[in-house]
């Protein structure tokens, strides 16, 4: 009994006397930097390229960094910020991640069989993962689990997929994928993607998938000038000059599609 | 002062408590990576290892052994060890901005670390320090000069394995791992030579 009240007692005057030590000895915050706290979204992405909202918030304070390079942010969010702080809006152009792949279970063969760790890296170290194609989607969800909006969510059929209404394009399932198939593409060019990040030669492609590139430049000629690049046997739209969507419908293995 | 000598040298050289107790090993291979780290990572184990022998035998002394609680030992130090450092960490914030972000990370990282956690139930259990603060604060204080040392040695040998060509199978942790039982081998010659 005398060990629990002994105890007690000394957690709770250890508790009063950090909390009357704060009170009295604490440093004083940065009013601004509290402020701007408050109107972060808190979402803690990492998306700024700080470690999270608070360190952004105070950056932002001490005039180290701008505001506007919040991706989860409303508009209106930044507008307030920009009054606190008395500067002119920028915002940075809005991204979507798309990951680059048709290598769901339809299309590409599976080489074994993997009941490890559910963790793409993980599945990566033993032997590449269980797919055929060592460049696509391991679809074990590691981008999921990273999301901080749940913008990513991993089909049935063992592929990752963005939903480009929930996603801030915040960059962190790009850093976190160990196969770098997913990309962060400039939101308003975003219509058509080339859905394949293999840059193998077609025949070996076409021995793993059904779905990947295999650089036939049927879309580089339905298209306009500059609008897609081919490099090797991968295409990969032009964000800066993008296509109209037509022209998927000339991709004779439908990894050009429309975004979905 | 032959006793406290004898005592230092025990605590620094011949029982280090990395390479010889094995004690702290996490930052040991932590945060050796490099020198600049590593002085910061010292300098606030001796901080904390000093503040913490002091007020750890001092709860011992007038809490515990009169209460006949010596079995709460481990939980009463880690939650008293605990407040001290947050405690210090808000008023070193308050007082002392440069020092404060000189040990910046390292310091609520320190609570958890055993061979804090260590040096204190040594002093609390061993006959040698039974009741005697002072010894116990000088021994605490030794102990945590050498972790510094193991760990500031260890990290300038690590920089200089960073440039050195390594076979492939023993990069990283393996290399690591093998110098530091080297540098324990190294340590050991030391046997005999303090209390």
């Amino acid at each position: 009994m005398i060990d629990v009240v002994m105890l007690t007692v000394v957690g709770v005057l250890m508790a009063l006397a950090i909390g009357l030590v704060v009170k009295y000895f604490g440093a004083k915050a940065d009013p601004l930097a509290e402020k701007l706290g408050e109107l972060m979204p808190g979402a803690n992405c990492g998306g700024c390229g700080f470690a999270g909202c608070g360190d952004y918030a105070n950056a932002m304070a001490t005039g180290k960094a701008k505001p506007g390079n919040c991706p989860s942010m409303s508009d209106d969010t930044l507008k307030k910020i920009c009054e606190l702080l008395g500067v002119q809006a920028e915002k940075g152009e809005p991204k979507v991640a798309v990951v680059c792949c048709s290598g769901d279970d339809h299309h590409t063969t599976r080489v074994a069989f993997y009941n490890g760790v559910n963790d793409c890296l993980n599945a990566m170290m033993v032997a590449g993962g269980a797919k055929g194609c060592t460049y696509g989607c391991l679809g074990l969800g590691s981008c999921a689990r990273a999301c901080p909006f749940g913008a990513i969510e991993i089909l049935p059929t063992h592929v990752a997929k963005v939903h480009p209404d929930l996603c801030k394009g915040c960059g962190k399932c790009v850093s976190v994928c160990p196969r770098k198939v997913i990309k962060l593409v400039p939101r308003a060019a975003a219509a058509v993607n080339v859905y394949c990040n293999s840059p193998e030669k077609a025949p070996v492609k076409k021995k793993v998938c059904s779905g990947g590139c295999i650089g036939c430049r049927k879309c580089m000629k339905a298209a306009g000038e500059n609008q897609i690049l081919i490099n090797g046997f991968l295409a990969s739209v032009n964000y800066e000059n993008p296509p109209a969507e037509s022209v998927t419908e000339v991709c004779p293995m439908k990894c050009l599609r429309k975004a979905d | 002062m032959r006793e406290y000598l004898l005592l230092i040298v025990g605590a620094v050289l011949v029982n280090n408590f990395v390479l010889s107790r094995i004690l702290g090993i996490c930052p040991f291979l932590g945060v050796s990576k490099r020198l600049e780290t590593a002085l910061g990572m010292g300098g606030a184990v001796i901080f904390v290892m000093t503040l913490s022998g002091l007020v750890t035998s001092l709860c011992n002394k007038f809490l515990l052994v009169p209460l006949h609680l010596e079995y709460m030992r481990t939980i009463l130090f880690i939650l008293v060890i605990a407040a001290l450092v947050q405690i210090v960490e808000v008023l070193l914030q308050r007082f002392s901005l440069t020092l404060y972000k000189a040990l910046g990370i390292y310091l609520p990282l320190i609570t958890t670390n055993c061979a804090v956690l260590g040096s204190a139930i040594i002093c609390a259990t061993e006959d040698a320090f039974k009741g005697a603060i002072f010894k116990s604060t000088v021994f605490c204080s030794a102990s945590a000069v050498g972790f510094a040392l193991a760990l500031v040695l260890f990290a300038s040998v690590r920089e200089r394995l960073e440039l050195s060509r390594i076979p492939r199978s023993f990069q990283g942790p393996s290399i690591a791992l093998v110098t530091a039982g080297i540098l324990a081998l190294a340590f050991s010659g030391f046997a005999g030579l303090g209390a």
